[in-house]
């Protein structure tokens, strides 16, 4: 047998220290282990300042003693580059293990072991854990917030509608694959809304909107058979046209009359709430927010002085002062420019407020994309003899957006985690329902329980939003 | 100059002043209907409510300017101890992403993906109405160090009682000088002759000697006040003496400084890695030692890769402060664009001003940001 020095381990004494190494950092494991599960200590007849460190001295030594370079056994070595490459890891190493360990107990009877299931009273909740019953009896709330109980097929409807008019994407085939982006930034935008009015809202089934959307429809059929030469100054005279027409021409007072049946009770937007209003107001800011981008980031690198100055002035507005202020200014501000017999719903001008801010933000994301594409692209798509928008369209474009979808991904993640803040002007999603409930005499002392929820809900929203992304990421990754 | 270039811009022109138009039309005639004059006469107006928490003296006989001023403050305190700290925790969990050690990495990754990927809102009720609501009444507290009272009520921290206070502080500036004028120095030296200083020790050396010297020939004097228990009434008990950060803001700017520190670390490993490995080799084979490796190669490279995008996080979570609105810390948001625009009812001077404060700010630093930039880029021949 070889000398033994403890100080530097080598591979010529391999299982001495191997196995004393091994032993003292099991040992050290199971003392916590025991402490924190079982609050049994081991190390209690010594003095109380080493009994406390003497784990983490142990474990050091242990794992101190199994740090043998180019030892030959696999798993050995793969610990011991991972977890144990000097001493200032290996204690790392050390207090990162005994914190989980320690953490453990506590987390785990407080959302488990100790928690309350069952009831729907606050008096069921009598242990120390988390009271589960709180969430259970409020869930219904939190989703949907004072939305009628009775008419919340509306929206439970209106939603697996749209998440399978959206999903329509996946399954078309190759020859309607061209019309995908006209679907998603016009059509499924406008049934999304039509879903939401009509159903979730329970609008009469005429209203001045209904001639723009027949408007907006028929000038774009009609738009497929105009020669792309005037389609610019058709689809900023036609559209109009139609909807004065239809407006003071082809249909009466007394048609609209007739058109004025409600098919659903109608639910004022005030009492909304929960997580499905969190998911409309990001849905349509999201629908809403893209295009303005995308107008505003083309303005700002416009060759026409007057666009790119008022661009600029847009951009850095939003982008300078905080969406609370902003969404102050929509409740309070707003009102005020507004003729007096104009009424806008809080919803909408907190979607049009919230889409406006994230906007400027889009903006500058996709401006980083047209900086980043080389010049040759614009000059050959120009001795093709294409026009500004053809070459915006089919060249620019799908480059510059396959370089921002990180950015963009971030921005959409802000404004989901922005939407919180609707409750300035009275509108409560799931967090806002959370601070009402936790107000609610009934259910007074629950309020960790409401937050760790929301918490979780909103972290499976954005961690699947930014894995998706990443996934898009990969998926458009094309080598430069 | 052709008819196509016109026509748009001048329909972006007519459209935009449309609106303005239409919009001011509008403001006007509701104003005349409601009675009142646009103006911002008001600010100097007894304001008659009062605020919490204020850095500079106030109540309600001061007027609704001194109310933005006190507003304004709070703002810039809690931001100021958000930056200080998202920017240490930032670093440090950054430095922890790059680590070799898993266990490290993924702790750090798992804080990253946790924190920042939960509204910031939420994270402000969960530890204003939740974690500190958990925390022991005045007369139960246990003392920290025997000085320090984590409390319901707020935190209670011993405070310095100053003599010549001015002088002290003259003495920090002048020693943050001399350590502006030493870093030029060894900076040209080492540029010239190669050389180093060691920049870091003078700096910590002035940094003491200067305001020592303050105390023992300025005149400055600092005794230290212990926050004492106080009883109220039968019940309530409080703290005298020493200084009191309340619960509204200990929750905001943990929240703060936990949240945006998520998005540092990102920039600063962002920054290290955008470092190519071909740099540290270099560096290494023509004999730098690894501490010089580091602060003379990877450092400044790094830096310039990570400053402006934490410029810009520093302004977001500026901007972020005014959730404060939310939980009652007297923000420029709450004071002013809440309780004094619910007394005054003037809305478009309020928010106005309100708006254009934060706008300044951003503005000023991102003009900053920009000749920053402009400075540090590689000058490219």
């Amino acid at each position: 047998m070889n000398k033994l020095n403890f100080l530097s381990p080598d591979k010529n004494n391999l299982y001495a220290y191997l196995y004393s190494g091994i032993s003292l950092f099991s040992l050290s494991i199971l003392i916590v282990f025991l402490n924190s599960f079982f609050s049994l200590d081991l190390t209690s007849f010594l003095p109380g300042t080493i009994s406390y460190f003497l784990p983490l001295i142990i474990g050091f030594i242990g794992l101190h003693l199994i740090r043998i370079e180019y030892s030959g056994i696999k798993f050995l070595d793969i610990i011991n580059k991972n977890i144990n490459t000097n001493n200032f890891n290996a204690v790392l190493s050390i207090l990162i293990i005994f914190a989980v360990i320690k953490s453990l107990p506590p987390l785990l009877s407080w959302f488990i072991i100790d928690a309350n299931f069952a009831g729907d009273s606050k008096d069921a909740c009598s242990g120390s854990g988390a009271c589960w019953a709180y969430i259970k009896t409020w869930f219904n709330r939190f989703m949907y917030g004072m939305y009628p109980n009775a008419e919340q097929w509306r929206i439970n409807l209106s939603f697996i509608a749209l998440a399978f008019l959206g999903g329509v994407g996946f399954f078309a085939t190759e020859k309607f694959k061209k019309y995908l982006t006209l679907y998603y930034v016009v059509v499924y935008p406008i049934i999304a809304f039509l879903f939401i009015f009509f159903f979730i809202s329970g609008g009469p089934i005429f209203f001045d909107f209904s001639y723009g959307i027949i408007a907006a429809v028929i000038s774009i059929v009609i738009g497929f058979f105009i020669p792309s030469k005037f389609k610019m100054y058709y689809f900023l005279i036609i559209p109009i046209t139609i909807y004065i027409l239809l407006k003071y021409v082809f249909f009466y007072e007394e048609l609209i009359e007739l058109g004025k049946i409600q098919a659903f009770e109608w639910v004022e937007t005030g009492a909304w709430g929960g997580l499905s209003l969190t998911f409309i107001v990001s849905f349509f800011c999201l629908i809403f927010c893209f295009p303005v981008g995308l107008f505003l980031s083309l303005g700002r690198r416009s060759d026409l002085p007057i666009i790119k100055y008022i661009s600029i002035g847009f951009i850095e507005f939003w982008r300078g002062v905080p969406l609370i202020t902003v969404l102050f200014m929509s409740s309070v501000m707003f009102p005020m420019f507004l003729p007096e017999d104009m009424f806008i719903d809080k919803l909408v001008r907190v979607i049009i407020a919230i889409s406006l801010f994230e906007a400027a933000y889009v903006a500058e994301v996709i401006r980083g994309g047209l900086q980043a594409l080389p010049r040759g692209q614009y000059d050959a798509a120009k001795s093709l003899g294409m026009g500004y928008w053809k070459m915006h369209i089919f060249v620019i474009l799908p480059q510059a957006l396959k370089l921002v979808i990180p950015g963009i991904a971030n921005t959409f993640l802000a404004l989901v985690k922005d939407t919180p803040l609707i409750f300035v002007v009275g509108l409560l999603e799931i967090v806002g329902m959370l601070n009402l409930a936790k107000t609610n005499p009934e259910w007074l002392g629950f309020a960790m329980e409401g937050y760790v929820f929301a918490s979780i809900v909103f972290f499976i929203i954005c961690y699947a939003m930014s894995k998706y992304s990443y996934n898009l990421e990969q998926k458009y990754k094309t080598e430069r | 100059m052709n008819f196509k270039k016109i026509l748009p811009q001048l329909l972006t022109l007519v459209v935009v002043i449309l609106v303005f138009g239409f919009f001011s039309y509008n403001a006007q005639v509701n104003m005349e209907n409601r009675g009142i004059t646009f103006g911002y006469g008001f600010l100097t107006q007894e304001s008659s409510f009062d605020v919490q928490f204020s850095l500079i003296e106030y109540d309600g006989s001061h007027s609704y300017f001194r109310a933005y001023l006190v507003g304004l403050l709070n703002t810039i305190l809690v931001s100021v101890i958000g930056i200080i700290f998202a920017t240490i925790i930032g670093v440090v969990v950054g430095i922890a992403r790059l680590s070799s050690n898993y266990l490290i990495e993924r702790t750090a990754a798992i804080y990253v993906e946790f924190f920042r990927n939960i509204p910031l809102l939420l994270q402000i009720f969960f530890w204003y109405f939740a974690a500190l609501r958990a925390l022991p009444l005045p007369e139960k507290a246990e003392p920290m160090f025997g000085v320090f009272f984590l409390t319901i009520k707020g935190f209670f921290i011993p405070a310095f009682i100053w003599n010549n206070l001015d002088i002290f502080i003259y003495s920090v500036i002048a020693a943050i000088i001399a350590i502006f004028f030493v870093r030029a120095y060894s900076k040209k030296k080492q540029e010239n002759q190669g050389t180093q200083t060691p920049v870091l020790l003078i700096s910590i050396g002035l940094l003491i000697i200067l305001p020592l010297l303050s105390f023992l020939l300025g005149g400055v004097d600092a005794s230290i006040e212990i926050p004492v228990i106080e009883q109220l009434s039968k019940t309530s008990f409080t703290y005298k003496g020493g200084l009191k950060l309340p619960p509204e803001l200990i929750s905001l700017a943990l929240a703060l400084s936990l949240y945006t520190a998520t998005f540092i670390a990102e920039c600063v490993r962002a920054g290290v890695q955008g470092v190519s490995k071909g740099q540290k080799e270099a560096a290494a084979s023509i004999g730098l030692t690894p501490n010089q490796v580091l602060k003379l190669v990877v450092m400044p490279q790094a830096l310039r890769i990570i400053i402006p995008p934490t410029t810009n996080q520093y302004l977001n979570l500026t901007k972020n402060s005014s959730l404060a609105a939310a939980i009652a810390y007297p923000d420029l948001v709450l004071v002013f664009a809440g309780t004094a625009l619910m007394q005054t009812g003037r809305a478009i001077e309020i928010v106005s001003i309100t708006m254009l404060t934060y706008l300044t700010l951003s503005i000023t630093i991102s003009i900053f940001m920009n000749w920053y930039n402009k400075k540090i880029a590689i000058k490219e021949k």
